[in-house]
Order: C-alpha cells, then structure tokens, then sequence
C-alpha cells in the first residue's frame, strides 16, 4: 500500500517547475449554461483552458456521485452550472440541484476535499459573458487553493 | 464485442484548424481505445464529410462514430442522420465541441489542441456506453386548445379554424376581445379600435370551427404534446345564452351600482352587466358578488323584467374536459397599478389617471362619452404624460413596455384634436421609442402639432403650490435632462403611461401548463430570437403579451405565429417523441417511492403488485430529477445514464496528459 502511495505521489506531483494547471470538469446543463458557453464561443470570450464541459440535459440529473466521480477521478475542482431559479426547463431541477451541492459540501470536507473545489452557479442562456467570467473565476480561484489530493487520501 | 469507433474531426475551414491541430487530434483519437478510423476534415457537416462517414459505417463496419466539430446544439441532428443514413441507430453517436468551446475561446494554440484532445478522448469513452434508442411516433390530436380571447387569442382561434381544425377558446371574462376593446383608437394609424376589433369578435362567434367558452378557465391540463386533456372550469353566468336575446332590459332593471372593471372604475355598472353592446357573446352576467338576488335572496328585479325568461339564478359551475393536440397561450397581460409609485399621487389626486382609464375618457361609449372631461366636468386645459411609470426603473420593471411611447403620441393628437390647439400638452420621457412600420412619422406630425416634450423622469406630481399660478393645479416636477435644470409645470390632468406586466397569476398558470416564466414574469419563449412562440414544453406555443409587452400588430403577428406552429403539429398528425427519458430498474428499485414526489411531471407512479417505481414513458421529460437522486441507482435517464457519464469522466481524466506541465514545454 505503501508503495502503491508512494507511485501515486510522484505521478500527481507536478513537474519540477511547472505552474500549477488545474483539471476542471464542469456539469452544465443543456438548456442555460451551455448555450450561455456556445453564445461565449460564439462572442469569442477568451476563457481559462481548464474547465471541460459535460453535457447534461438538467442539473437535476447530476448524481452527487458524478461529482465524487469526477474529483476521484483526477479533477482538481468540479463546477455545476445551470439555470437561474424559476427559469429550470423542467420546472425545478435546478432546485433540487442545488439541494444536492449543498449537501456535497458538508460531507466532502470530512473526507478531506475542500469544499471551495464545488461550485453550484447559475447561468442563463443568455449570459455567455457571465460564463466566461465563471470560467476564468473558477479556474483562477483553483489555481489558487492547487491540486487537489484526492489521490492520497486514504479512503483510495 | 468491443466496439469500432470512427472519429471525425472537423477542421470548419479555419474556425477550428485555425487553432487547434485538427490532423494531430485525429492522429491522437487514433491510438485511442476501440477506435478504428480517425480522419479529419475541412467541413464535416458538409454532403462530402456526412458521405465519409456513411461509407465508413458501411465499408468498415463501424459501430459508433463521434465527431468533433461544432456545438451540438447546431449539428447533432446532421450527424445523428448521416448515421442514421447509413445504417446505424442515430443514438449510437456522440458529439463534442471543439469550436465554441475550444477553438474560439482559448488563445493558445497548444492548450486549445490539448483541450480538444481531452475532449475527444472523453467522447470516444462515453460513446462505447452508448445504446441503441428508439424514438416513438404519436398521433397528434387534431384540436387546438387557445387559452385567452383577447385579440392575439381571438388571431390564434380564426387563423386555426379558418384551417379546417377545431379550436377551443377558452375566455376567463365574460366577453372576448381583451384590453383592444377598452381602447379608443389605435396609433398609428389612428383607426378606432372597435372598428377593427369587433368584426373579428363577431368573425369569432360565427366560426363554426370555434368552440366558445366564456367565464372559463383552464384549470389542469394533463398529457403530452399530441395527446392533452384540459380541464375547463365554467363559471356560472346566471343567464342562459341560448334565450337571451341581448336586449338590455335586465342592465335598465337592476337596481343594484358597483364601479365598472371595464371603465377602469371611472363609471359605475350594474350587477347584471356587460362590457359594451358589441361584446361577444352579447349576453350579459349577473356579478354574484353584487347581485341583490345572489347575495341576500331577494329582488329579482332582472328576472321579473326578462321577456325571454333567460334569467337562470340555478346555474352551477361546470367542468368540461376536451382533447387537444396543442394548446396556445394567450392570457395577455396586466396594467401595473401606480398607487405604489406615490410620488405620482395616483389615487391621491383625482386628477392623475392611468394610460387605460384615459382610453375609457376618448371612448365614445366611455363614462364621458368620448370628451376628455375632468371630474369636475371641465375640459381640461393642459396634460402632462408620464412615460415609463414603472418601466425602465430598478425599483418597479427593467424592460420597457414598448407601447407606452406610441400610445403618449397618439394623447397628444388626441388631447390636441378634442379639447382644441390651445390645450397645452407635456410628454415628460426618458427616451421615445417609435420603432414601428409609421411610428416615426407619426412622431413628427405630433410633434408638428405643437406638444412639448421634456426629457426627464419626473420626481414627483404635487398639490404644493409655490406660487398663485400654481393653485388649483397639479405640479409636475422634474429635471429637464437636456437643458440640465429643474422645471415645474402645471397643468390640470396627468396621464400615467403605466407599464405592461405579467398577469398576477402567472405563475399558477405557467403551473398548470408546465412552462416557465422569464425573470420579467412573462412566460419564457424557447429561444429569444429563433424561438419566440413556442416553450420548452412541446405541443405549447405563446400568443401576445403573455411572452412580453407588444403592440397590437406585434401581438397579432405573434399570435399567427403561434397559431402557426400549432397548426404544423396538427395537419402532420403524428410527432416522434425523443427516446431519451428515464427508465427505472425493477430488479434494482426498492420501492422507497423517493422519486415519486421529486417528479415534475408526475411522470412516476408506484407498481403496488411489484413493490417498484415506474416511469409513465409518455409524460416523462427525461430530466433527470429522479436519476440525480434514487439512492439505489435504478432510476437512469436513457442516454445520460450512469454508465455514460461515467465513462466521459474516464475518457475526460485519463488517456490525456494532464495539462500540468513546464510553461512553454510543447509536450504534444
């Protein structure tokens, strides 16, 4: 075991040198945030390279254990965006959205990853300037607090 | 079997080769897992680039194919049909956008080509996952339901009817024809606005495709597009239709005065009333909560002097439901009361009245006979308008009502026109907007016509007075923005251009129809520019201002529009309903009934006899709400299942060196 940490060490530390880039993996959903991203593409908003975008019909379906996923999984920070209250596409997913993030952020903590590494936004479509402005938040925010240690903790 | 994956990266001329190595993305998608050709392309949306992949799939055997081009929200359904061209389930493909999302957005050419390789490998791992789905096909039921008959309802219901299908017109008041009717004329052409309204009111009555209901409100509607049924709830109208003759006797009768809604409270009706002789139907109502009879259980002073016996105290209200294949909003909006806005003095001063009660003092069957009297009787001898009374303000509404402008002109012409040139007018705006067909030009001539205009919000509307000039009159303070000092004008009457808001109840209709409401309260369209009529719920399409504020050729250009869209549905006969909705386990569901509530669409329902949650497939919108929460993992949304998702994690994390590495270090 030991061992096994120990090589596990060496690969997620960065190289000697090397600025810390973060790997964020952000949850949208279909309706908002990413035709906010698509407007932000389109608009030609300069954003951080960090952040990967999976595409989901509704926050609502975004299983708390694809957020775990996702941070167990080598990403240094998970970002959950979608519609603004009362504008859910289907009626309040976002809603129940949010519910789940909250609660994430309790419990993460106690397992040792930072609870700053989840952030629950809302984007409207027509935003796209909000959502590049999300990005480069997130990812500089990221950057800040460094690579996360999920591969040392010893729940692995 | 593992799968054979193609991989087609788009170059969309330099749209993305520009930035992002799109030959070494396909070189990398090469050496990944399962994939069997990777090749790249200047436009893959093209019929060369749909064909490369369709011979793929033939010639190479390919049994899931991903590309890398722009977002999917533009060319899903392209690529999705070219493998469907050639033979393979169009389910079996994945897109990723390497455009918006990475060539245009990210500066550097070496981490935009780095991005897309993460991207791509996520796409190719999820893809592996997918499944074979198929879409179901539903007849769609030939009836339209139009909810509201003011004119964008009253537009939506002929040009429906006019098309052979049958139409529901379901009205709350007692009459159709909404606010146009209350209207005098209408700018900018200045055509009296019953002209024009009451022959399509009449063309309404006489369609037999039409089906009437007045005193009426949608009260649940169930279904999916294609198959709703609506539950109508009718209110009593005390008369029956059928024998009333419309002859007036019962309003001379009644001894029983309350203030008229339709007057805006400028005059007085009776508790059997009707909105105007030309309302339709031209039956009138009894006001239960007015009427002698209803209320105490004597007088039946109407019922006595009825020749046609059309009186009918018995009646009850009665529920109907109907089957409609697509329905259409058109419930219009609401006048934002300014009492709130004390600075005004609206309800303080009876000198200060809304833009609606102003129609009612031009109206010839208005409370002044069309003369713009004061309450004293007199004509009076100077106006100021109000713009923007609650719009374009943080504290009330952001949008602006878009009318309000127009209407403030055609004031001016008016208060000109009938009260005679000496009459002084002041319009205090913040900007005019006349954007319309003629609205210009018809600035110009009211401005020609001598009306002062003040670019200022006003602070407040006074009976201070400061001077004897002043006394008896209403003060309007200011600031004159282009001469840069403050102005007090006196004058004896103030219009306030009140904005347009969304009806108060709103939200309890968005409720029963499963749509949303923008943050203005308006319902939300689907797209802002390319979606204007029709919602995120399919099958419901927007007319007037329940989408926002609009003008009446706005209103009814939106209504043909919607109408439109309902009829496309309904002369097809048959929509294909996406295939990618939840689906519940039974050999994994414990039965503990979570998702149950948590379902918007009360899509899920409890087997008793098998102790499991079942998804109704019909009126499930695959949201997912029941997946992101079953604690046993049962519930999974089709095409975003667990498998799926976790899969892209996969891809999105690993096969791709994490971008930690040396600045200025081309590792690729």
């Amino acid at each position: 075991m030991q061992e096994l940490i120990a090589t596990l060490e060496t690969q997620s530390d960065p190289l000697p040198g090397a600025a810390f880039e973060p790997a964020i993996v952000a949850f949208v959903c279909n309706w908002c945030t990413y035709t906010a991203a698509d407007l932000a593409g389109t608009s030609r908003m300069v954003q951080s390279p960090n952040v990967r975008l999976v595409r989901m019909m509704c926050t609502g379906m975004v299983d708390p254990k694809y957020i775990i996923k996702a941070l167990l999984g080598g990403a240094d920070a998970v970002l959950v965006s979608g519609c603004h209250p009362g504008d859910c596409h289907y009626i309040n997913g976002n809603y129940k959205a949010r519910r789940r993030v909250k609660l994430l952020m309790e419990i993460l903590p106690r397992f040792g990853i930072d609870s700053r590494r989840i952030k629950l936004t809302w984007v409207g479509a027509s935003e796209g300037n909000e959502f590049a402005a999300t990005v480069n938040r997130f990812a500089a925010e990221i950057k800040e607090l460094g690579p996360i240690d999920t591969r040392r903790l010893p729940l692995l | 079997m593992p799968s054979r994956i193609g991989v087609y990266v788009c170059h969309c001329g330099t749209n993305i080769a520009g930035r992002v190595d799109s030959e070494g993305v396909a070189r990398f998608a090469a050496g990944l897992k399962n994939v069997a050709v990777a090749r790249d392309y200047k436009f893959m949306c093209s019929d060369p680039g749909q064909d490369m992949i369709i011979k793929d799939i033939r010639e190479m055997g390919l049994t899931r194919v991903v590309v890398a081009s722009c977002s999917p929200r533009l060319h899903e359904k392209t690529f999705q049909k070219a493998c469907q061209r050639g033979g393979l389930n169009p389910f079996l493909f994945q897109m990723t956008c390497i455009r918006e999302h990475c060539s245009w957005v990210v500066a550097d050419p070496v981490e935009a080509t780095a991005k897309a390789k993460t991207l791509v490998a996520g796409a190719v791992s999820r893809v592996n996952e997918h499944e074979e789905l198929y879409s179901r096909v539903e007849a769609v039921h030939p009836d339209v339901l139009v909810v509201g008959g003011g004119i964008a309802g009253i537009q939506a219901a002929l040009d429906i009817a006019r098309s052979g299908h049958k139409v529901h017109l379901v009205e709350r008041g007692p009459s159709i024809g909404g606010h146009m009717t209350q209207f005098d004329k209408t700018f900018p052409t200045l055509d009296c606005a019953a002209c024009i309204s009451t022959p399509k009111m009449v063309a309404v009555a006489q369609e037999p495709n039409i089906n009437l209901m007045t005193m009426s409100e949608a009260v649940e509607v169930k279904g999916y597009v294609g198959n709703y049924t609506a539950r109508i709830r009718t209110r009593p109208r005390y008369i029956n239709e059928d024998r009333c003759t419309g002859c007036g006797l019962c309003m001379e009768k009644c001894p029983k005065s309350v203030p008229s809604e339709f007057e805006e409270g400028l005059a007085k009706r009776k508790a059997v009333h009707r909105n105007s002789p030309q309302s339709v139907p031209n039956t009138p109502v009894i006001d239960p909560a007015s009427c002698i009879y209803l209320v105490k259980g004597k007088c039946g002073a109407c019922k006595q002097n009825c020749p046609s016996e059309a009186i009918d105290f018995e009646q009850q209200e009665s529920f109907l439901d109907v089957q409609v294949g697509t329905i259409v909003l058109a419930t219009g909006f609401d006048i934002l009361d300014p009492t709130a806005l004390t600075q005004y003095g609206f309800g303080r001063y009876p000198e200060v009245y809304t833009g609606l009660q102003f129609e009612r003092l031009n109206n010839a069957v208005g409370p002044t006979g069309g003369k713009i009297l004061m309450k004293n009787g007199q004509a009076p001898e100077s106006v100021a308008i109000i713009h923007c009374v609650g719009s374009r303000d943080k504290n009330q509404h952001e949008y602006c009502s878009r009318v309000c402008c127009m209407y403030a002109l055609k004031y001016d012409h008016l208060i000109k026109d009938k009260i005679g040139h000496q009459a002084r007018v002041f319009n205090f705006y913040i900007d005019m907007r006349c954007f319309g067909k003629g609205y210009e030009e018809f600035y110009r001539r009211v401005q020609e016509e001598g009306v002062t205009f003040i670019r200022g919000r006003p602070s407040e509307v006074t009976d201070q007075t400061l001077s004897a000039e002043e006394d008896g009159k209403l003060i309007v303070v200011a600031e004159d923005t282009l001469l840069g000092r403050p102005v007090r004008v006196s004058v004896d009457m103030v219009v306030l251009c009140t904005a347009m808001q969304a009806r108060r109840d709103a939200s309890e209709v968005a409720r029963i129809f499963g749509i949303s409401q923008g943050q203005d309260g308006f319902f939300l369209e689907e797209h802002p520019k390319l979606g204007p009529v029709s919602t995120a719920t399919d099958g419901i399409f927007l007319a007037g201002t329940c989408q926002g504020p609009k003008d009446i050729p706005d209103a009814v250009a939106h209504a043909s529009g919607g109408a439109g869209q309902a009829l496309s549905l309904a002369a097809r006969g048959e929509v294909s309903i996406s295939p990618t909705v939840s689906w519940i386990n039974p050999d994994i569901c414990v039965g503990c009934k979570m998702c149950v509530d948590l379902c918007a669409y009360s899509a899920i329902e409890f087997d008793e006899r098998r102790k499991v949650c079942v998804i109704n497939e019909a009126m499930c919108k695959g949201c997912g709400s029941c997946a992101g929460h079953c604690p046993s993992g049962a519930a999974q949304v089709r095409h975003f299942n667990e498998k799926q998702i976790f899969a892209e994690l996969e891809g999105l994390s690993q096969n791709v060196p994490l971008v930690r590495q040396p600045a200025g270090v081309d590792h690729l």
